[in-house]
């Protein structure tokens, strides 16, 4: 990496070790962008939400990031923080279960994989959830499932929109039947939803499979995603080994879904706010 | 939990050729006994319980699904309809029946004739024997996602009785996409599952061939779902299985039926649906 070296940035302090000898730390500094091969410095890619300066192609960002891109001055009021897994099923894979939830608390500071929050969008108060990719995937157990289930309620309640981000790999296998159950408790409560009339929209970012698609995330007034997203109900290996052939470029990608009609936008991450705003201005006045 | 040795005895262990292994665990046993080949189908338990069956086709937008039977029935001079997923026994009827893999298509005809049924009061009931929805281009392209997500949301409002049981192979989101019932049953020997043990072994232990194992962690038997809270009831079959004698197990299911659609029938429209609520609202109440 010593190629970078001259590009530092002036006002950037050396860390001088006690010897006297100056170094240099690159690590982490550069990031190359997945879409375009490109090498972007890496607090330009934070500053612009993971979206790349160069080419516009989105990479994930985590669930705090996208609550702070979406509600007014970044702030909110979070629910149910400390709701977590009690393992129901005593399930063992290559590590317990228990395990690895403990372990994945640690690395992301989240007790699941789904933020819950109140916040204003636009000074429009809203309801609002979003996933965390980095928790097992992002994926849905009895926590993902009850914390959606009450920001639903405490929607109908208030009688304030609900927005929830997607980014999950599905149903969690770890608490086999019990995550898939949330799929049917999730969706009864989003029928709740709709009988009080009041906005739900969903908002699918990369990746969104399995029971989360085949739920909540395609069940919203607005079913809205992120540009070249994944999303998709069975994952793209488990239809090629089923169908043992190649699959079309671009095949369940937002832009796909678009052109087959099963999303209503494909919306970039930072136009995403101006969209919400405008949706929920023509839906609650 | 515990298996009838009768059961056991009968059970195709054959198809586990490990030699190590002396006898398969018990859930092992439930998953090749829901996928045993002579295990009933929707249709002969149809054939068996229902009178004046009368199949309906299509979704009345694409096409129609042979994986998914729908019709208009009685049970016992009670009309009612019937929604079922249907595997196929030899090779051109499981061709027939994509292995009972609903696509998008399927699902939405379901969802047509459950709202078909509620329009004009009448019971529903759906028979769930699927090994999951189907995985393939086409199935996504028309929104197979979107198709069971709004079967999940629109059967949470049905202002009819809804009664579901899981014969044999509950697979995820494909068996749950006709499974949101006021009473939920499995027959005995079912399975009900968010993943298949192929599928679970291959991700976790990297190794489809550890679905023995797989099967155990998942806890997918009747009796687990059972006791999670998450079906209302067990329907006993014969001894050995329901393949060792199909009338018995129908004559079981019957019996749960008339209860159920009694029990249900004498509810209003309303209380229904808050019934339906309420029951998978508190699904899954695992956490500290």
């Amino acid at each position: 990496m010593s190629w970078f070296k001259r590009d530092k940035p002036a006002g950037e302090k050396l860390p001088t070790l006690e010897t006297g000898e100056r170094r240099v730390r690159t690590e982490g500094l550069w990031q190359k962008c997945e879409g375009c091969r490109q090498i972007i410095w890496k607090k330009d890619l934070e500053a612009n939400w993971n979206v790349c300066p160069k080419c516009g192609s989105h990479s994930r960002i985590d669930a705090i990031a996208r609550l702070k891109l979406l509600c007014d001055d970044g702030a909110y009021l979070e629910f149910d923080a400390g709701l977590a897994s009690s393992d129901p099923l005593g399930f063992v894979d290559s590590k317990p279960y228990r395990d690895r939830l403990l372990e994945t608390q640690e690395t992301t500071n989240l007790a699941d994989a789904l933020i819950s929050v109140a916040g204003k969008l636009d000074g429009r108060p809203v309801h609002m959830c979003s996933m965390e990719p980095k928790f097992i995937g992002g994926s849905m157990g009895s926590v993902v499932g009850e914390k959606i289930a009450r920001a639903i309620e405490r929607a109908i309640e208030k009688r304030t929109p609900l927005i929830i981000v997607s980014a999950s790999g599905g149903a969690r296998m770890q608490e086999g039947a019990i995550s898939l159950m949330q799929m049917a408790k999730i969706s009864a409560a989003l029928m709740r939803m709709d009988e009080a009339r009041l906005p739900y929209i969903s908002v699918l970012t990369d990746p969104t499979t399995g029971g989360v698609t085949a739920s909540f995330a395609m069940l919203g007034d607005l079913n809205i995603a992120e540009p070249g997203a994944l999303i998709g109900f069975a994952g793209p290996r488990v239809i090629e080994q089923t169908i043992r052939q190649k699959l079309p470029e671009g095949f369940q990608r937002s832009e796909f879904l678009l052109k087959h009609g099963m999303l209503d936008a494909v919306v970039p991450r930072l136009e995403m706010k101006s969209f919400l705003s405008k949706s929920l201005k023509f839906f609650a006045g | 939990m515990e298996v009838d040795p009768e059961q056991s005895a009968s059970a195709p262990v054959t198809a586990v050729p490990a030699p190590a292994v002396s006898e398969p665990h018990p859930a092992w046993q439930r998953v090749l006994l829901a996928r045993h080949p002579k295990r009933p189908h929707s249709l002969d338990y149809i054939e068996r319980l229902f009178t004046d069956f009368q199949e309906i086709h299509g979704d009345r937008a694409f096409g129609d699904d042979s994986a998914i039977v729908a019709g208009l029935a009685h049970f016992e001079d009670r009309p009612v309809a019937v929604v079922a997923e249907q595997k196929g026994r030899d090779t051109k009827q499981k061709l027939i029946r994509n292995f009972g893999m609903p696509k998008p298509e399927g699902y939405r005809k379901a969802l047509r004739v459950m709202q078909l049924a509620a329009k004009f009061r009448r019971p529903v009931i759906t028979l769930l024997d699927t090994p999951g929805a189907y995985p393939g281009i086409d199935a996504e392209e028309r929104g197979q996602a979107e198709a069971i997500a709004r079967n999940l949301r629109e059967m949470s409002r049905l202002p009819v009785p809804v009664i579901s049981v899981c014969i044999g192979e509950g697979g995820s989101g494909g068996a749950l996409a006709l499974g949101v019932g006021n009473v939920v049953l499995m027959m005995e020997n079912a399975v009900y599952s968010v993943i298949s043990p192929e599928s679970c072994a291959a991700i976790i232990y990297r190794d489809s061939g550890k679905a023995e194992q797989a099967a155990a962690a998942l806890r997918l038997t009747a009796e687990d779902l059972e006791s999670y809270g998450l079906i209302d009831g067990i329907v006993p079959e014969p001894a050995g299985g329901a393949q060792e004698n199909p009338e018995g197990a129908a004559d079981n299911l019957r019996g749960f039926l008339r209860r159920y659609l009694d029990e249900l029938s004498a509810l209003s429209a309303d209380r229904l649906v808050e019934h339906r609520y309420a029951k998978f609202r508190k699904m899954g109440n695992f956490f500290a």
